[in-house]
């Protein structure tokens, strides 16, 4: 199978020419004469999207042209500092490699073979599919894939038409186990952007979260302020990373064994009584039976499965005790790592409970939110099947849409056929683990549309390329968020899109009039509807305008000053012991499993991020690759000089299934395990149509091809695959 | 007469490289060339470690070889802050100030002339700070002036223990690093 899959993947290849002369003939015929009267600077407010952080901006025009854009000092999340990302997010605009017109597959799926068409006939083509796959199958058959913001219209769309199969890989490729895990124990997730109160905490615990690699603004902002007042930082990670070098803990722990950790550091905390009693006597539930399960859970007994020393696990342990309830137990974000992570992320919510840390200043804040009226839509209909991501309720506390499940039904056809997905902003072919599982779903398909704004994989394999404009050229959903002070922000054009883009908005209520539902789009335009939102809310449509964000009433965040204690749980506590989950048939206190080895000679791959790229979507930016062009393989030093390696050496990876990656430059360093290597999510791109960074480093999502399904809630473990390292020669 | 420098915290940096791109669009700067850079420095073997990381960029010396050695006079301190800059109109292309620059801050842009960090001056004389400090999101970079007792800069190195990069090549540098 894997070889099958390899060599479609080298068929990618044969269509070099085809898509290049392609794109380029869609170039010139589009490239609207664009005004160059524009003189002198204006700025515009708006917010970044180059990750789903969305923080408030403010971009500068010179002349006409882009020039740069800042961070915009009222909005809450970026208080008027972007990330890199952000910062050199204006390279998108000039990316050579976007998508400039809508584009209709000519040969082979996967050969990326294209003739440029105007949007009239890319959206005929892709509604009367719609239609078929309607009359043949019912409209639960079509699916849609998506991230952040921006899908929101094209969900309204599909709504309207009758899916009900809508999937973020978001959720079960990343932060999903988190969110189930938090969710089982207080009944309610940490949102996003994140309820942690870094700001203010006394003691920040980091597992495995390598805060200033991943670059979530406000969390950077406030860890580095922590780290300059001297809060006490303890980090466990297999790798010596940025955050660990700020630490006055350093944890170097063997892989996948967190959860033994985390149980140990409970033990101590519970049996020398440092828990916040208070607290939990009056919040939490099954306590007594949560305590004696934890019992044997000793630093002694975690030791030989974590490597950690007993005297660091309870110095650690007392040391988050000392500062509680302001010492904050990280919940991470990317969490689907060894395919029980529901419950870890449950440990991490029980360890910040004995702390007393949920809902209180230093921990966990209860987020503060304000209402904006939604659009009155007509109701969409209902679909006729229940979705097809989770048939049985197989994952019995997935509260999402698990979108491997909707994959594997693609394949499957059951618990029925799913014959057309259309995915917005997503690149599944690096978002899902498996690429030969994506490719044999996507085989199955009557319709596969790519919204997108560069040509990536998953644009690649589709029937139908729909170029979207970059976040800088379109309007967009308004951004509320419920955070320390709600706020809401407007994101709004800077500049014209450089050819025949099209927001997404437009795509949406376009493709809705040509299925026939126009009566789902009352609204001429955008900001009729977006100036209607706005103001049936009470605020002003011209205040969000000039200042790009409005921030709503302070309210209370924090228990002790009177924020809400709701604990949305079946005992409506704490559930130190649950319940749902004895019942369900599952461990209703978090255990220890130890993870798989690898083959001998093997390393385990584990990957991450870099503060200066967004997930396998900005390596065609030109300022962002100018920071950072190619990813590279850590490896432990003294590995290295055994295999006779040197950084810069460049490698392949195999994975324990043969897989074969691009090249990749080694960088040998301390700064990791002996048993692990680690790279950059992102890289390796292997789509012709992203000239500039095709074959630039490896994939570590093509090396994936192993994933461990969590039981609870379908997330996929990704940190279960092992490989070893074939010199270039 | 100001004398600026910067003092920059190691602790609090993340080599997120947001100094580097702020800088790249502030002042247009060419694909491929840079005028600030990270720099990484590790001691120790796992899981014993020290890391620093470092923005670094021309570091306006007191005593300046590139200036001293300029046959043009492109290279120059400016008469406010003692900013070392080029004047591009002036500049010959010969190369002589980046051979003596010891910490390798220059580049010929691809115009000709050559470029480097000016402390954005034309952001500081309209009482900015420069780009890299301004978008800094760890806050690690203070700009000011030595000699001001009140400025940031002064009171982060009355009051915090710092090195500056190769003090040894006597060319009096004004970027420390807050240890
Ligand atoms: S964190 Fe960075 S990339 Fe994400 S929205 Fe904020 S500035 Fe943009």
């Amino acid at each position: 199978m894997v070889q099958i899959s390899r060599r479609r993947f080298l068929k990618i290849g044969a269509g070099t020419i085809a898509a290049g002369s392609a794109l380029r003939n869609a170039a010139r015929l589009t490239e609207p004469a664009r005004a160059a009267a524009e003189s002198g600077v204006r700025t515009v407010p708006t917010f970044c999207n180059v990750c789903f952080w969305e923080c408030g901006a403010i971009a500068s025009v010179r002349d006409g042209k882009l020039w740069k854009i800042e961070g915009n000092p009222l909005d809450p999340l970026s208080h008027g500092r972007l990330c890199p990302r952000g910062t050199g997010g204006i390279g998108a605009h000039f990316d050579p490699d976007r998508l400039r017109a809508p584009l209709v597959r000519t040969s082979e799926r996967g050969e990326e073979k294209w003739r440029a068409v105007t949007w009239d006939e890319a959206l005929n083509f892709v509604a009367e599919k719609m239609q078929k796959i309607r009359n043949d199958y019912g409209p639960e058959s079509f699916a849609f894939f998506t991230h952040s913001l921006g899908g929101r219209f094209l969900r309204h769309t599909l709504r309207a038409y009758g899916v009900n199969n809508i999937a973020e890989p978001s959720f079960a490729q990343c932060r999903g186990p988190r969110d189930v895990g938090f969710t089982l124990t207080y009944g309610d997730d940490v949102s996003s952007p994140e309820r942690t109160d870094i700001e203010n905490a006394q003691c920040i615990v980091l597992i495995g979260s390598h805060l200033g690699e991943n670059m979530h603004n406000t969390q950077v902002q406030e860890f580095a302020h922590a780290v300059g007042r001297g809060a006490s930082i303890i980090v466990a990670d297999p790798r010596f990373s940025v955050a660990a070098s700020k630490a006055k803990f350093y944890l170097p722990i063997k892989p996948g064994t967190d959860i033994a950790l985390l149980l140990a550091w409970m033990n101590v905390i519970v049996r020398e009584d440092l828990y916040d009693k208070e607290y939990v006597g009056k919040y939490g539930f099954g306590f007594d039976q949560f305590a004696q399960i934890i019992q044997p859970y000793t630093p002694e007994w975690a030791y030989p499965e974590t490597g950690i020393e007993p005297e660091a696990i309870r110095a650690t342990a007392r040391e988050m005790a000392r500062y509680r309830p302001a010492t904050l137990v990280h919940p991470g974000r990317h969490s689907s790592w060894y395919g029980d992570d529901a419950q870890r992320s449950r440990a991490i919510a029980l360890l910040n409970a004995l702390l007393g840390s949920w809902g209180r200043k230093g921990g966990l804040w209860v987020p503060a939110s304000m209402s904006i009226t939604d659009y009155p839509y007509p109701p969409y209909p209902e679909p006729r099947r229940p979705a097809a991501d989770n048939p049985g309720n197989r994952y019995p506390f997935a509260d999402e849409s698990v979108s491997n499940g909707l994959r594997e039904a693609t394949i499957t056809g059951r618990p029925y056929p799913i014959k057309g997905w259309m995915v917005y902003s997503t690149n599944l072919m690096n978002s899902l683990p498996n690429q030969p599982e994506t490719i044999r779903a996507i085989q199955n398909l009557d319709l596969l549309v790519v919204v997108d704004t560069i040509p990536s994989e998953i644009a690649g394999w589709a029937d139908v390329v729909l170029p979207e404009s970059i976040y800088l050229e379109r309007h967009d959903e308004l951004h509320t968020g419920p955070f320390k002070q709600p706020y809401i922000a407007l994101r709004q054009p800077v500049v014209d899109p450089p050819a025949d883009q099209k927001p997404n908005w437009w795509i949406a209520k376009t493709l809705a009039e040509k299925l026939g539902l126009g009566a789902y789009y009352p609204w001429k335009d955008i900001e009729e509807y977006l100036a209607w939102r706005v103001k049936s809310s009470g605020y002003s449509y011209e205040q969000l305008k000039r200042d790009g964000v409005i921030l709503g009433p302070k309210q209370p965040i924090y228990f002790e000053d009177g924020a809400p204690v709701t604990f949305n749980t079946p005992s409506k506590k704490i559930e130190f012991y649950s319940v749902q989950l004895q019942r369900a048939g599952f461990d209703p206190v978090p255990q220890y499993t130890r993870p798989d080895e690898g083959p001998p000679g093997s390393y385990r791959l584990l990957y991450g991020r870099a503060p200066m790229h967004s997930f396998s979507r900005t390596q065609t930016n030109p300022l962002l690759m100018d920071l950072m062009s190619e990813n590279s393989i850590w490896l432990n030093g003294n590995e290295a000089a055994r295999l006779g390696l040197k950084s810069g050496d460049y490698v392949r990876l195999r994975n324990q299934d043969g897989v074969l990656s691009d090249r990749v430059a080694v960088k040998a360093t301390q700064r990791i395990r002996p048993d692990c290597v680690y790279m950059v999510h992102g890289f390796g791109h292997t789509s012709q149509g992203l000239r500039s960074a095709l074959h630039k480093g490896a994939s570590d999502t093509q090396l994936l091809t192993r994933y461990k399904v969590d039981p609870l809630m379908g997330g996929t473990g990704l940190h279960v695959n092992f490989v070893t390292i074939e010199p270039e020669v | 007469m100001p004398r600026y420098a910067m003092a920059i915290d190691t602790r609090k940096c993340v080599g997120c490289n947001d100094c580097v791109a702020a800088c790249k669009t502030e002042n247009n700067i060419p694909l491929g060339y840079t005028r600030d850079w990270i720099t990484e420095e590790v001691h120790g073997a796992f899981p014993t470690l020290q890391l620093e990381i470092r923005s670094e960029r021309c570091n306006h010396c007191d005593d300046p070889p590139c200036v001293s050695c300029c046959p043009t006079g492109a290279s120059h301190i400016h008469d406010r802050g003692g900013v070392v800059l080029v004047d591009h109109d002036k500049c010959i292309g010969c190369k002589a100030c980046i051979a003596a620059c010891p910490y390798n801050a220059r580049y010929v842009h691809p115009d000709g002339y050559v470029d480097k960090c000016t402390f954005c001056i034309h952001r500081v004389e309209e009482g900015l700070d420069p780009a890299c400090v301004a978008v800094c999101p760890t806050h690690c970079m203070h700009f000011g002036d030595l000699d001001d007792p009140e400025s940031d800069v002064s009171r982060l190195l009355a009051s915090r223990p710092f090195h500056a990069l190769i003090p040894e090549a006597g060319t009096k540098p004004c970027i420390f690093y807050l240890t």
